[in-house]
């Protein structure tokens, strides 16, 4: 099948008010690499290079840490800020970004392939939402008096932690810098934040609302570059001290190395998943098929939460395969800046090629091609929707984060046999349960290892609600009011009073 | 423009049912503004109707989204700070406070207000509780329900947003009477409450009387809840009503008599003008107003004399000149009150400092006033005066002290200056009061919880701990079989 892409947006319009630079921000101006190097971003859909941005390297690392330190320093402007000053930056911020949403939205869709209607009613809403949420904690996130033992006073401070490191990645890179940003910033703390090489550009434009707003310069600091130099640098940073970093498990692995080679940083990963999405006898049957649908394609299948491991009871297993398919052929893939379309392509050549790698190895290890298998057009990086049936949990395709719009469909019998398979996995992000039976459905997600269970739902996010992972899927959890602690560090202070009362 | 003249009811402002309208004066002049309409317990009815429809299971305000009920909140903070000049205006207009405190602390407070809880409403967390035995408990903070809120007149806009906050974040509906002497900027707060888009029904206000319209909210027995603010007399009406009706949960700001202790070690020159902005802000007409001035007998004279010089200076006049520091009393009865008690302070021996009288104008003016060697029984002493009198007392140990700012019925406020480590946590540890400052006063922000021990009132307000009183905790208890840790 091939598809002609016609892009009905002009990727030339002019932006709202504001101008940014394909640069590195640092203290609210812009800069070219230290050594003038550039790489391209690619958009996905054609596979031709939109742009050039400035290539971020440990020097550039070394100015925005610095940059970092001194709005850090006691009596900055951002340290003697009010709390609830805070949080009208952020949320100026979040008025900003809607009013520029259209543009936003546009922008991402192009650099990352996403479609523009799920940009634009997902994706920057989302962004707004959580920035909101944020700036509403900033002045509400209270020490305690603690009535310690003795004739003494106590009580607790929550302060910043300091220099934050942030690594964000590029299947949704806006929301992902909203993700960092809001917890970090409503807390106090300063950042420096490396944007994915593959998605770099709607994380720069929101560099220059950061400046319109009116945020002190070297709160936040952007370098867009490469993992293994600009985010090897920011991880083994002396003067970083914390690190959140997004992405693979893999990679997870080698930040958490680095702070303990460097200074013993905090850290905090959101990593890669497997997650198990448990069809029940008694589910409704049509809801379950789309939600299951939707949990593994939806953004090209490029979620960390992706239901990738659909676990379907005997009795209905055919059918719900059958209904699966259905469903699958029917998906539309095609122009991301097409209304209709439901599935844009991978975000890259390399991933591309990983998950058709993926794919031959399941008819390699004799899982059932149901439909799909290759790509879905002459130019740029799509792949046909696809789906396994009669997997096994020891095929690669049943173990490993494929990262795309492939879909594995295993059969089950009994409730104690799924929970376990489900939790046979070094992952442990999230997970989901269809069922209409009250007792069902607490006895599994109570006994599933998953930051995240869904039930007769899934992919449902609320910034209000805690996201994170179990096991190699994570360290800490991101949303919510917990959110907030992996940005705090809490100090006690004890005071010798001349008698204590009650 | 917008027209004063109707009640604002179901998303609509509408006339009094029995066509009542009350006046409403400029206190720097003693002239009328303009006439308001003045709702009675007919009134009240109705509008509880319309709070109680707004709350029913299903409707668009129980329905939406937490996060949406704060964006609302948060757009009403907005459009007050679009109008803050006309409020400010409006505010002092009908207060007699000066335009620039009204601007730059009574708007500013109100936006601040509204903007935090606006925060709040979509972090209202319940719980999961590790019950014992197979079963699966949470907690759910609900709204109360239809909460009848009686403000006063001394800071109408910030009253105003101090109640609806917290009872909005929370989800609940509300029925709020403006006090008598000051309704205006409480009714445009409604017109922009409908331009925000809060759902008819969510908000009614209605301005009348406290005998009429607040003692039918009071004893309402469609009404959840009722909060109010003012004195503690009117305070104990409340309370009672509400017992004898449906036992509906009270939360009351009361009146206060603060103590506020200066030590020979404090800075002097930071304690005589905090202790003068102290009593004097508001032309005294604040709640937390610290009346009861103890000085450390070492510094006394020379506190005395200093405070005086301060007072003669304190500039007295039409709110609208930007060097007023002083507006005059909101009413007349409020003036010859304060006269009054100025009048037993001179009878019972006090030292009558400067000032005592009204200054010969219009308006419901009374000058600075202070008095030194004021004994703990006198009058001045004891009871609340809510004018511009301050009142000097002399002291010798920190025992002493504790003891005499304690010994009154009040608790609302109270304040040390030392420089003292553990003078300052010593007394802050003792004093009963809602509020202790130490090294200044009147450091009040929305963050923090704010409220009264003993007779200055019951529960809190502002701060995380104020949500609690607008909010019913429902336990959840749910059969599990297989429980897991």
């Amino acid at each position: 099948m091939s598809l002609t892409l016609t892009s009905t947006f002009s990727n030339a319009r002019a932006c709202q008010c504001v101008s940014f630079s394909l640069q590195i921000f640092i203290n609210n101006e812009w800069h070219d690499a230290v050594n003038k190097k550039t790489f391209p971003t690619i958009n996905p859909a054609t596979g031709e290079v939109i742009c050039h941005v400035a290539e971020g390297d440990k020097a550039d690392v070394e100015k925005a840490v610095k940059a970092a330190k001194d709005a850090f320093k006691l009596g900055s402007p951002w340290r003697r800020m009010d709390a609830s000053d805070r949080g009208l930056l952020l949320s100026r911020l979040a008025d900003c970004i809607e009013r520029d949403a259209a543009y936003l939205a546009e922008l991402e869709t192009l650099d990352n392939g996403k479609p523009y209607a799920v940009s634009y009613s997902v994706d920057v809403p989302m962004v707004v939402k959580c920035l909101r949420y944020y700036a509403g904690w900033a002045d509400k996130w209270e020490g305690k008096t603690i009535p310690i033992d003795g004739d003494y006073f106590c009580y607790t401070r929550h302060e910043p932690i300091g220099v934050c490191g942030q690594i964000i990645p590029w299947n949704f890179p806006l929301l992902m810098q909203a993700w960092k940003l809001g917890p970090a910033l409503a807390t106090g703390n300063t950042v420096v934040m490396k944007v994915a090489e593959q998605t770099p550009l709607t994380a720069l434009y929101v560099a220059s609302l950061i400046k319109e707003v009116g945020f002190p310069a070297g709160v936040v600091n952007i370098v867009p570059g490469m993992g293994p130099s600009a985010g090897a640098a920011i991880a083994s940073h002396m003067d970083v001290d914390k690190v959140a970093f997004t992405g693979s498990t893999e990679v997870g692995h080698l930040i958490m190395k680095a702070s303990s080679t460097s200074n013993l940083k905090k850290v905090t990963l959101e990593l890669g998943g497997k997650s198990p999405n448990i069809i029940l006898s008694d589910a409704d049957m049509e809801e379950a098929v789309e939600q299951s649908h939707f949990a593994l394609f939806f953004n090209q299948g490029q979620c960390c939460c992706a239901g990738s491991r659909t676990y379907v009871q005997e009795s209905i297993y055919d059918e719900f395969v059958e209904r699966s398919v259905e469903r699958a052929k029917k998906r539309i893939v095609g122009d991301p800046f097409n209304f209709n379309t439901e599935q844009g392509p991978q975000v890259d050549e390399e991933q591309f090629q990983k998950i058709l790698g993926y794919i031959s190895s399941g008819k390699r290890e004799g899982a059932k091609l149901m439909c799909g298998g290759g790509p879905a057009a002459d130019r740029g990086y799509f792949i046909q929707p696809t789906i396994f049936g009669d997997v096994k949990d020891d095929m690669t395709i049943a173990r490993e984060e494929i990262f795309g719009p492939v879909m594995q469909i295993l059969k089950f019998k009994s409730l104690d046999e799924v929970i376990e398979r489900a939790n046979d996995s070094k992952y442990g992000l999230a997970a989901a349960v269809f069922t209409k039976n009250i007792d069902k459905a607490h006895y599994i997600s109570n006994g599933l290892r998953a930051g995240t269970v869904w039930i007769n739902c899934y992919d449902v996010f609320g910034v209000q609600a805690p996201f994170g992972g179990y096991k190699a899927s994570g360290i800490g959890r991101e949303l919510g009011e917990y959110g907030l602690d992996n940005y705090t560090e809490v100090k006690t202070v004890t005071i010798k009073v001349p008698q204590k009362n009650s | 423009m917008l027209d004063y003249s109707q009640e604002s009811d179901i998303g609509q402002p509408c006339n009094s049912t029995r066509g009542k309208v009350f006046s409403t004066y400029n206190p720097a002049t003693g002239e009328k503004i303009c006439d308001v309409q003045e709702a009675d317990k007919a009134d009240v009815d109705k509008a509880v109707q319309a709070a109680r429809s707004a709350f029913s299971l299903g409707s668009v305000w129980r329905k939406m989204d937490a996060s949406e009920r704060g964006r609302l909140l948060f757009k009403l903070a907005d459009l007050v700070e679009r109008d803050s000049a006309y409020l400010a205006t409006l505010e002092s207009l009908d207060t007699g406070k000066p335009f620039l405190s009204s601007f730059f602390v009574d708007l500013q407070g109100t936006i601040k207000t509204f903007r935090y809880f606006a925060g709040w409403a979509d972090k209202i967390h319940g719980s999961t509780i590790p019950t014992d035995g197979e079963y699966f408990t949470l907690t759910r903070h609900e709204p109360i329900g239809v909460c009848g809120q009686i403000i006063p007149w001394n800071f109408p806009l910030v009253m105003t947003a101090w109640k609806l906050g917290p009872a909005l974040s929370c989800g609940n509906t509300v029925v709020l009477k403006p006090a008598e002497q000051t309704p205006l900027t409480c009714l445009y707060i409604a017109a922009l409450i409908k331009e925000a888009g809060f759902p008819p029904g969510v908000v009614n206000i209605l301005p009348g009387y406290g005998p009429t319209a607040g003692a039918a909210i009071a004893s309402h027995m469609g009404i959840d809840k009722v909060a109010f603010t003012g004195s503690t007399e009117v305070g104990k009406l409340i309370q009672e009503a509400a017992g004898k009706s449906n036992l509906k949960r009270v939360t009351l700001e009361l009146g206060g008599k603060s103590p506020n202790i200066i030590f020979a070690d404090a800075d002097f020159e930071l304690a005589v003008e905090q202790a003068h902005q102290g009593v004097f802000f508001n032309s005294g007409q604040c709640c937390t107003a610290g009346s009861r001035i103890f000085v450390e007998e070492p510094i006394y004279e020379e506190f005395v004399r200093r405070s005086v010089e301060r007072a003669r200076r304190r500039t007295v006049g039409n709110p609208f000149d930007p060097t007023t520091e002083q507006g005059p009393q909101v009413s007349a009865e409020q003036q010859s009150r304060v006269l009054e008690l100025i009048q037993s302070g001179i009878t019972e021996g006090a030292k009558l400092e400067c000032g005592g009288k009204a200054p010969p104008s219009k308006g419901f003016f009374v000058e600075p006033t202070v008095f030194s060697d004021v004994q703990d029984h006198m009058r001045i002493a004891k009871e609340e005066i809510f004018g511009p009198v301050q009142q000097i007392m002399k002291f010798k140990t920190i025992e002493e002290v504790i003891e005499r700012a304690n010994n009154t019925e009040y608790g609302l406020a109270a304040a040390v200056f030392t420089t003292d480590l553990n003078k300052a946590m010593t007394v802050s540890a003792a004093l009963q009061a809602g509020t202790v400052w130490i090294n200044c006063y009147n450091a009040l922000s929305c963050q923090c919880p704010f409220g009264g021990f003993k007779m200055s009132g019951n529960g809190r307000e502002l701060g995380e701990i104020g949500l609690k009183e607008y909010t019913e905790v429902k336990t959840i208890t749910m059969k599990m079989s297989g429980k897991k840790s």
